[in-house]
């Protein structure tokens, strides 16, 4: 089916089949950092934002996406230039494999758009749907109230 | 308490792949297109327990897109353990690539290659099985009793070792340990406390489930590419799976999506035959169901632990028996049983100590490494047992064990009467801070004061704790190894074998390997785990890879400043003894300075040229155990049962913390794990031996909603066998929440939990005076 998604701003014309689900149509376009954890809308990992909002993507078909904007983490930033939420987590060990990391930022940043100064409880609200096996999200969460100081103050700079 | 300074050692510095794997850079290894790869599926068993009468793939292999199909009747069958252990392993082989026989719902049947994905789905269900269904064992209790069907009664499976191995009558392994005279011990006690518990099914729920990728390379190679914790073993094991050589084989471990134990299955050996017999490249990837059934999970128990004290509390007979559940294969069935009361045993001061573990086969999925690795069953067995002491005893359960844990050069006849899968190895404890970690923990949850906290009515709070002890690699066998070469720039290549998978070892041994080296961490560029361009290490277990893989970075690292140093006295003309390297990539003497730069260049361009470079391994002779205190503070709802934790509080003694952060991290995400497993995880069986819960919505774990208030309380020590004076941290801490909870549990609403997961219905029931 002809569809048309906007994908971190680069238009893509596809032409899927009516069942592919928008995981697989981004990960065969490259966006990696979308991952598959459990294709049952239970994990988190391959979660994007959707017009801004985020949803799973394996609980997307793509054919149903046309007209609409994703964002993936690729469209944040890249080691070299990384978005605030991406800096800090590496900088408060919010990071350990990594799997799950790509959705968590994506949701806290849907989270900082709407709420630049979250509480903790909301920071954890904004976070619950993403599972994460390695860090007991301690300092996940410590990381998305930093990085809301550092886009606070960079804002301010401005 | 440490007094030594170091540059780059116990600092937290930013892991090394934090930002790219935050980006989201295509880091594992899913993340490749490889051109042609084809799709593999595996066909399932639907039965506990049967024999394959007749397999038919014609019309599987007859669809359009279907390359390969793999029945038993096509691969060798070769007799092998997937347990990722070193040679020769301790545990049976008694598992081949595919068999005539299914012994689980979930074993392997038949395995497909096909164009796609889904062609690869639809080929599956066309392959035609008759079986002959036979009685199946399920109850952990009853599977070696006379009579009971025979899991394992093909005539080539084996033990390896020396060891017990009777699997005519379902039994994996066996072990038992007698030190003093258990039953004057008893004979002697004033007080002797009994105590049952049992556990569950659970699995390790790594976020990137099992995905492995095979090609062919262009010189007839097999190379693999795959999410594993132990690359050397799935090159061997894989290599005499598929009747190969290793020098044919070559394992690539990118970046992994945790593993927790999981990932030392090796289970390769089917995607690696699929590869060899298209020449194709080949991709399987589990499912999130099929990562619950049918890779690895951990052995389910039920233990019996006794102790007897004088009324002053000193302890004259500890006991502990352990039976576990290995499921349909024997994986890491004597090890982890052994472990049970190695990992414990230890912990308190006794000269009476019996054990006895054994491992029964079931037809239920197979038991494997698993975090805490037996630790976790037995600690749930002894800890609550010593929180019952206490009240018997009417002392404070902190200091009861305040009076009894091992010292700082103390031993235990344990050490040596108990390894794994053999005789273990003397050693004394070199570092003990578990004292302190009583204090320091105590103090935060606000032990002193905890009668006052109660509450009545609805919601009743308790308090609980535990002591807990782990190792720190398997002596006198794992082995790890590290090369490190100096580039023009005077930045280093560190190889090594130790295979991060998630846990930061990466970073924590760069940061080893710079302080040795005099220079700084963005110096140190690291690659792990390659078989081809990587010198051995056993991989990703037994808590081994800070204290052993990092004394080998050490050790090749010291070697390699030893060359710098022999450079620098050249360029400033000096003797080597008065060269200084004040760690920031310099080397200075006589009042001059040059950098690692000119010292790199000069090796390699100037005179006598030479390559700055070594390698260098390690072995340990010890494994010191580090230490914790766990404490919890629950509310109970006596109207549902449902148990809430407030807040849990992990003090650790893990030696030098390498890289605080990174360790903190360790903690947290292992208490997360333990508390998801003491309440909520459970894998649920039908009678048919069908697990009906394999997804995240019906097998809970912790979300970020459902974490209690946690402080993790880093108590530094000096371990004097370990590099910098590091010990383990990876796994201790994810035994204590079955005990804690437990015991909070006991002292909000006065019953005591014993088998987990404490769900509201459990907690509920045993409020009602049944049985848990």
């Amino acid at each position: 089916m002809k569809t048309v998604i906007e994908v971190n701003g680069k238009v893509h014309e596809l032409d899927v089949p009516p069942d592919e689900i928008l995981l697989d149509t981004l990960r065969a376009l490259g966006y990696k950092g979308v991952k598959r954890g459990c294709e049952t809308g239970t994990c988190g990992t391959c979660a994007v934002l959707l017009d801004g909002v985020p949803h799973y993507s394996c609980m997307l078909l793509t054919a149903a996406m046309d007209g609409h904007k994703v964002t993936t983490i690729e469209g944040l930033g890249t080691p070299s230039n990384p978005h605030p939420i991406v800096q800090a987590m590496a900088e408060e060990g919010g990071v350990q494999c990594g799997y799950c990391t790509p959705g968590i930022v994506l949701s806290a940043k849907a989270l900082l758009d709407e709420n630049p100064h979250p509480t903790e409880a909301e920071v954890r609200e904004a976070l619950d749907g993403h599972l994460c096996r390695c860090t007991g999200y301690v300092k996940k969460v410590k990381a998305v109230l930093k990085a809301a100081d550092m886009m606070h103050r960079q804002g301010g700079q401005q | 308490m440490s007094e030594r300074q170091f540059k780059v050692v116990g600092h937290s510095e930013v892991k090394v792949d934090a930002l790219a794997l935050a980006s989201g850079q295509p880091l594992f290894t899913d993340d490749v297109d490889i051109p042609g790869m084809l799709h593999a599926k595996i066909l399932w068993s639907p039965h506990a327990h049967a024999r394959i009468v007749r397999i038919d793939a014609s019309e599987a292999r007859a669809l359009p897109g279907v390359v390969c199909v793999l029945t038993h009747e096509d691969v060798p069958r070769v007799m092998k353990t997937t347990a990722g252990q070193g040679w020769p392993e301790p545990s049976p082989y008694d598992t081949p690539m595919l068999d005539s026989k299914v012994r689980y719902v979930g074993d392997r049947v038949a395995a497909v290659a096909a164009e796609t994905r889904k062609i690869a789905e639809e080929a599956i269900k066309l392959i035609k099985v008759e079986y002959e269904v036979l009685p199946a064992v399920f109850d952990i209790r009853t599977a070696d009793a006379p009579g009971t069907a025979v899991i394992h009664d093909e005539p080539d499976a084996k033990a390896v070792i020396p060891v017990p191995y009777w699997p005519e009558r379902n039994t994996a392994a066996y072990v038992d340990m007698r030190i003093g005279d258990l039953d004057a011990g008893f004979a002697d006690s004033d007080v002797v406390v009994e105590q049952e518990v049992e556990t569950q099914y659970g699995q390790h729920c790594p976020l990137e489930p099992h995905v492995t990728i095979c090609r062919i390379d262009e010189y007839g190679r097999l190379v693999i590419r795959t999410s594993t914790q132990v690359p050397f073993h799935v090159r061997r094991i894989v290599a005499q799976a598929c009747g190969i050589p290793v020098r044919q084989v070559r394992v690539i471990k990118p970046r992994i999506g945790g593993g927790f134990g999981a990932k030392q299955e090796v289970l390769e050996d089917i995607v690696a035959m699929l590869c060899l017999r298209t020449g194709r490249p080949v991709k399987l990837e589990y499912t999130r169901s099929e990562e619950f059934v049918s890779t690895r999970t951990r052995h389910p128990s039920v233990s019996r632990v006794k102790l007897g004290f004088k009324r002053d509390g000193t302890l004259k007979a500890l006991y502990l028996r352990v039976r576990t559940n290995t499921g349909a294969y024997g994986s890491h069935a004597l090890t982890v049983v052994c472990n049970a009361g190695a990992k414990t045993l230890p912990l308190y001061r006794c000269e009476n100590i019996g054990f006895d573990g054994d491992s029964v086969y079931t037809n239920l999925p197979v038991a494997g490494a698993y975090r805490g690795y037996g630790g976790t069953q037995g600690a749930f067995a002894l800890e609550v047992a010593m929180d019952e002491a206490a009240r018997t005893l009417g002392k404070d359960p902190v200091e009861l064990r305040r009076a009894l844990h091992i010292r700082e050069g103390e031993g235990s006849a344990v050490f040596r009467a108990l390894g794994e899968g053999q005789e273990g190895v003397e050693q004394k404890i070199g570092s003990c801070g578990l004292s302190r970690c009583l204090d320091l923990g105590a103090e935060a949850i606000g032990w002193k004061d905890r009668d006052s906290r109660r509450g009545s009515g609805r919601y009743r709070r308790g308090f609980g704790m535990c002591a807990l002890m782990q190792g720190s690699s398997i002596p006198e066998i794992d082995m790890g190894s590290a090369s490190i070469k100096m580039n023009d720039d005077g930045s280093f290549n560190l190889l090594m074998g130790a295979t991060d998978l998630g846990t930061g070892s990466d970073t924590v041994l760069a940061q080893i390997a710079a302080e040795a080296l005099g220079t700084t961490l963005d110096r140190i560029i690291v690659y792990s785990s390659d078989t081809d361009l990587t010198p051995f290490d056993v991989g990703a277990y037994a808590s081994s890879t800070t204290y052993l893989s990092g004394e080998a970075v050490r050790r090749t690292a010291l070697k390699v400043r030893d060359q710098i140093i022999v450079v620098a006295a050249r360029l400033l003309n000096c003797q080597k003894e008065e060269v200084e390297l004040p760690g920031n990539g310099t080397a200075a003497g006589r009042g001059k300075t040059v950098s690692y730069e000119d010292i790199a260049r000069h090796a390699l361009y100037a005179h006598d040229q030479f390559q700055i470079g070594a390698i260098a391994s390690a072995i340990s002779h010890a494994s010191p155990p580090p230490f914790a205190a766990h404490f919890a503070e629950v509310e109970v709802d006596t109207f549902t049962g449902k148990v809430r934790v407030v807040k849990y509080v992990a003090a650790v003694d893990c030696g030098t913390a390498i890289n605080p952060k990174l360790a903190e991290g360790q903690i947290e995400g292992a208490v997360a794990n333990g508390i998801g497993y003491a309440l909520l995880e459970e894998m649920v069986f039908n009678d048919r031996g069908l697990c009906l819960n394999p997804s995240f919505r019906h097998y809970r774990i912790m979300g970020p909603m459902d974490m209690p208030e946690m402080v993790t309380i880093l108590v530094p020590t000096y371990e004097p066998t370990g590099p910098y004076g590091a010990k383990s941290v990876s796994e201790i801490c994810i035994n204590g929440p079955l005990p804690c909870i437990s015991n909070a549990i006991r002292d909000a609403v006065g019953v005591r939990l014993t088998r987990s997961p404490f769900t509201a219905e459990r907690v509920w029931q045993a409020l009602q005076g049944r049985p848990a």
